[in-house]
């Protein structure tokens, strides 16, 4: 299938990015999250330095709540393609028992997540970050640069962002800073899910609508994925046709229910929906600017 | 007031989609209604999802500024403090289609605090929506936003006149604002201007047309935007195509990685590497779905060649017979976004077409007056200013004119010591003068010259606070050298001052311009073999990094006199503390005037290693360690 002259333009910039980046820096490694976007970006990351293999590993910050399947699809991926996958768990919060259902969405999200990625970086002293995060998710994001500058505590100054030109970034960082490097930023999800269509991209079948053990909680429909997800007095798992938006740890990310079974309907669906795609993440319900002061702190 | 409208080629006759997405940004004053705009495009086209409404009306109660009603800017603002505040802090992009075309707004902010986020936001767009508050009429910002997006390459206009409902939809008003704006507008080199009064908060001639203007007989704002064509003239230019990343996988590939800039590339072609003249054929044209015939302006593919030839990251391909001008000096635009002013002569980094290299502004021909367009001399430029100046690097770039080449013409200037970036460049024009002053080679080298003295040349630099004893030591360290019949000579700042200094002060940029002449001359008197010892405050991690690099390594010698700021002062045998402190003299350092500690001197001198004697002793130990000059 032909690609749109928007979807080619997006593609291209893309691209421009990611070689921008294994360029100019010592040391970068791209995020990987097992998500749609991670599956594009991943694919571009093929594209832009095709026939040669990208030029930096993936890594993958595993909070030990992911879905299963997502985990399975990241070793097959990772394998097919030939590529090099860090897994990075945070031992220190695994010691520490730390679970999105002891501990709550935010403190999980803050140990498990945002330091577990500081770690990671610090460890492998990577200095580019690439992530799959686009503009239109969040009000926060939408104010992102293609290159975003970190500090050595890997804070985000959104009143001091650099200018940037279309095809000038500046990459300069001085010894223990970091970038945050975003090249799917000008991608909405509608555009995701076309160019996965068109490119016959492989994702998670988690996207897609099948039959599923669910719970409803506080509106939100949660998978039970595993035995660690505690049942209330009472509590039974209806099998429900359903489907998921957006990927994250299944104790934490709602399904909607949904007969999508295609990336066609996806699309379709997509068009005529009137909810926004992180609905579902209950991490980011707390306030609005919350998601702000995640990434202040250097959550991605 | 249509100037020249176009019409939309048919692209893709089955499919809308084919047109290409439009990029546009909104600029204007604080409160002119940015974010209500889009905000209103959004809630009409019924853009808003769900959730985000229920978000929307609990906002509107607690920042909301429009009474009861939603306040459609919420939905835009992103950042905590933008919310607090009421007003845009940086540019923030919006996505979303119609039928007809695909959209991304950029949102820029109004105060001119923010400036430099508003031209990050206009860098990258197509067409610039303009808006005035039909009250206030063309306003100083209005005028600055102008000459920014006139600036940054924006051939496209709308000037959206809004608040119209606060002016009873009066047709009069309108046409006093665009009379008064078409005089600021000539000369800016826009293709199209359209005027349309508006009411973002009420919708009106917004998405569709209103009632309440039935004396505006053009489209209104959306369907204006769905049809515009602004097709830029990239792929009909000349072909450049900087080499962004060497693709080498193994022995038997070998490919250059890039996006095509401007003009279209074919295999076949005979191409040559613009900075060093080699040329060679294209032989393949290669992307991950197959390899191509032909690639054009904004595709990213990866060039292999028949013959390999040297080339590297930042290297431009372009046709044997279209080549850009490689030189040192330009003539260009400058937006200057640093906190800090420019300062002439200082060593900045420059960035153009993926080549990182220093460079420094020799001249600011003239500062532009954004009121009214008028040039004005300048000895510097400040934050959100925009100046003329000519621009000289330490090797030489290709140089395309920005008009022409929208991509290949722009640059970044970085502050060396911070990272920021202190400006946005375009291109206006190469400066010839240096291409023809060709360098003499000479026959009798440094090397020759130093031989006979049996030394090696350096320059040994004294850094530090006035009175910290530098010329002492300096002074008995040459008398030291010339007991063991070492060639030296002393480069004092005072006596310099006298002389060849004699025209400079003591502000910022002249104390630059200083140190930039002893450079020259200490590189000089290391040409001739010498060991130099050169005393001068010199405050400026950049400009003491800017004498290091004038020379071959190993022949900068930092020396960092580290005497306390109080025993200087207790000192002060020249009396010039006392009457710095008493606020007789300006810009005195170390008072009123920051001195910046080296980082990386070769020597540290401190109370510590005694009295100067001893101080000068270490430091011709040093050079006999070094075999500068021989151990005795």
């Amino acid at each position: 299938m032909a690609i749109s002259e928007h979807l080619r333009q997006l593609e291209a910039e893309s691209i421009y990015i990611l070689r921008e980046t294994a360029a100019e820096f010592q040391n970068p490694v791209m995020l990987y999250s097992i998500g749609k976007d991670s599956s594009v970006m991943l694919h571009l990351a093929m594209k832009a330095f095709y026939p040669s293999k990208p030029p930096f590993p993936l890594l993958h910050v595993d909070t030990t709540w992911k879905f299963r399947e997502m985990i399975a699809f990241r070793d097959e991926t990772a394998q097919r393609m030939g590529l090099n996958l860090i897994v990075h768990v945070n031992q220190d919060g695994v010691a520490r028992g730390i679970s999105p259902i002891a501990s709550g969405s935010s403190v999980h999200t803050q140990v498990m997540k945002t330091e577990s990625l500081r770690q990671a970086l610090d460890k492998w002293k990577f200095d580019a970050a690439i992530g799959g995060a686009r503009r239109d998710e969040e009000k926060s994001r939408a104010k992102e640069r293609f290159f975003s500058h970190r500090n050595a505590a890997h804070a985000w100054d959104p009143r001091n962002q650099r200018p940037e030109l279309r095809r000038l970034f500046n990459t300069r960082i001085a010894p223990g800073e970091s970038m945050r490097v975003f090249p799917l930023s000008n991608w909405t999800e509608m555009d995701v899910w076309t160019y996965i269509a068109a490119e016959n991209i492989p994702v998670v079948d988690l996207y897609f609508a099948r039959r599923r053990p669910l719970v409803k909680r506080d509106g939100v429909l949660i998978m039970v994925d595993d035995d660690r997800l505690p049942l209330h007095f009472g509590e039974v798992p209806d099998m429900i046709l359903s489907r998921f938006r957006t990927l994250g740890c299944y104790p934490l990310t709602g399904a909607i229910e949904s007969n999508a079974e295609t990336v066609d309907d996806i699309i379709e669906e997509l068009r005529l929906s009137h909810l926004s795609e992180r609905q579902g993440r209950l991490i980011d319900a707390d306030e609005s600017g919350s998601m702000e002061k995640k990434k202040r702190e250097g959550y991605f | 007031m249509t100037r020249s409208m176009r019409k939309i080629p048919a692209r893709d006759s089955d499919d809308s989609m084919g047109l290409p997405t439009l990029r546009l940004l909104t600029c204007g004053s604080v409160d002119d209604g940015k974010s209500t705009l889009i905000g209103r495009i959004l809630y009409d086209r019924g853009l808003v999802p769900d959730d985000q409404l229920v978000t929307l009306e609990r906002d509107s109660r607690k920042f909301g500024t429009t009474g009861d009603d939603l306040d459609l800017a919420l939905l835009v603002d992103g950042l905590e403090a933008e919310q607090q505040q009421g007003i845009t802090i940086d540019v923030a992009y919006r996505y979303f289609s119609t039928d007809r075309r695909s959209f991304i707004i950029a949102d820029t902010p109004g105060h001119e605090q923010y400036t430099r986020n508003m031209a990050t936001g206009a860098a990258n767009c197509d067409l610039a929506i303009l808006l005035i508050d039909a009250r206030k009429g063309v306003l100083d910002q209005t005028l600055r936003h102008m000459a920014l997006v006139s600036m940054l390459g924006i051939r496209h206009v709308v000037l959206a006149i809004n608040k119209m409902d606060m002016v009873n939809y009066n047709e009069a008003v309108f046409n006093a604002i665009v009379t008064d704006f078409s005089r600021h507008a000539s000369g800016m080199g826009f293709r199209t201007l359209v005027a349309i009064p508006m009411s973002a908060r009420f919708g009106a001639n917004v998405t569709a047309r209103s009632t309440y203007m039935p004396w505006h007989q053009g489209p209104c704002l959306l369907d204006y935007l769905e049809t515009i064509d602004v097709a830029d003239e990239a792929v009909d230019a000349p072909l450049r195509f900087p080499i962004q990343w060497v693709n080498r996988p193994n022995l038997d590939f070998r490919g250059m990685s890039g996006t095509v800039m401007s003009g279209r590339v074919r295999v076949g072609d005979e191409i040559c590497i613009a900075d060093t003249g080699l040329t060679t054929h294209v032989a393949r044209i290669v992307t991950m779905d197959g390899d191509r015939e032909s690639a054009e302006a904004n595709d990213s593919v990866t060039l292999v060649f028949t013959e390999e030839i040297d080339a590297t990251r930042g290297d431009v391909i372009c046709h044997v017979a279209d080549r850009p001008v490689v030189v040192e000096q330009f003539a260009a635009h400058l937006f200057w976004m640093g906190a800090e002013k420019l300062l002439p002569g200082r060593s900045y980094f420059i960035k153009v077409n993926g080549r990182t290299v220093p460079a420094s502004v020799t001249e600011i021909k003239h500062r532009l007056n954004i009121s009214n367009q008028e040039k004005m001399a300048a000895k510097t430029l400040r934050l959100n200013e925009i100046g003329f100046c000519n621009i000289s690097t330490t090797r030489a770039l290709c140089i395309d004119p920005f008009e022409h080449f929208r991509n290949s013409g722009a640059f970044l200037l970085i502050d060396r010591t911070t990272n920021a970036t202190v400006a946005i460049g375009t291109i206006a024009f190469p400066l010839r003068r240096a291409s023809n002053v060709h360098l003499q080679h000479m026959s009798v080298t440094k090397e020759v010259r130093s031989a006979l003295k049996q030394q090696k040349p350096v320059v040994l630099w004294f850094t530090g606070l006035s009175g910290s004893g530098k010329s002492t030591v300096a002074n008995l360290v040459e008398m030291k050298l010339a007991g063991q019949h070492a060639h030296t000579i002393t480069l004092d700042g005072d006596n310099l001052r006298h002389g060849l200094n004699r025209d400079l002060g003591f502000t910022d940029a002249d104390r630059v311009e200083n140190i930039r002449r002893v450079g020259e001359v200490s590189k000089l008197m290391v040409d001739a073999g010498l060991i130099v010892l050169s005393s001068f405050i010199s405050p400026f991690e950049a400009e003491r990094r800017m004498v290091r690099e004038l020379l071959d390594p190993g022949e900068f010698v930092e020396i960092f006199v580290d005497t306390p700021l109080e025993v200087c002062i207790q000192r002060d045998h020249k009396g010039l503390y006392k009457r710095a402190l008493a606020g007789e003299i300006k810009n005195f350092t170390g008072v009123d005037q920051p001195y910046e500690r080296p980082e990386n001197a070769e020597i540290v001198l401190t109370p510590d290693d005694g009295s100067a004697e001893k101080m000068a002793e270490r430091i011709v130990n040093y050079l006999r360690d070094r075999q500068v000059v021989a151990a005795d």
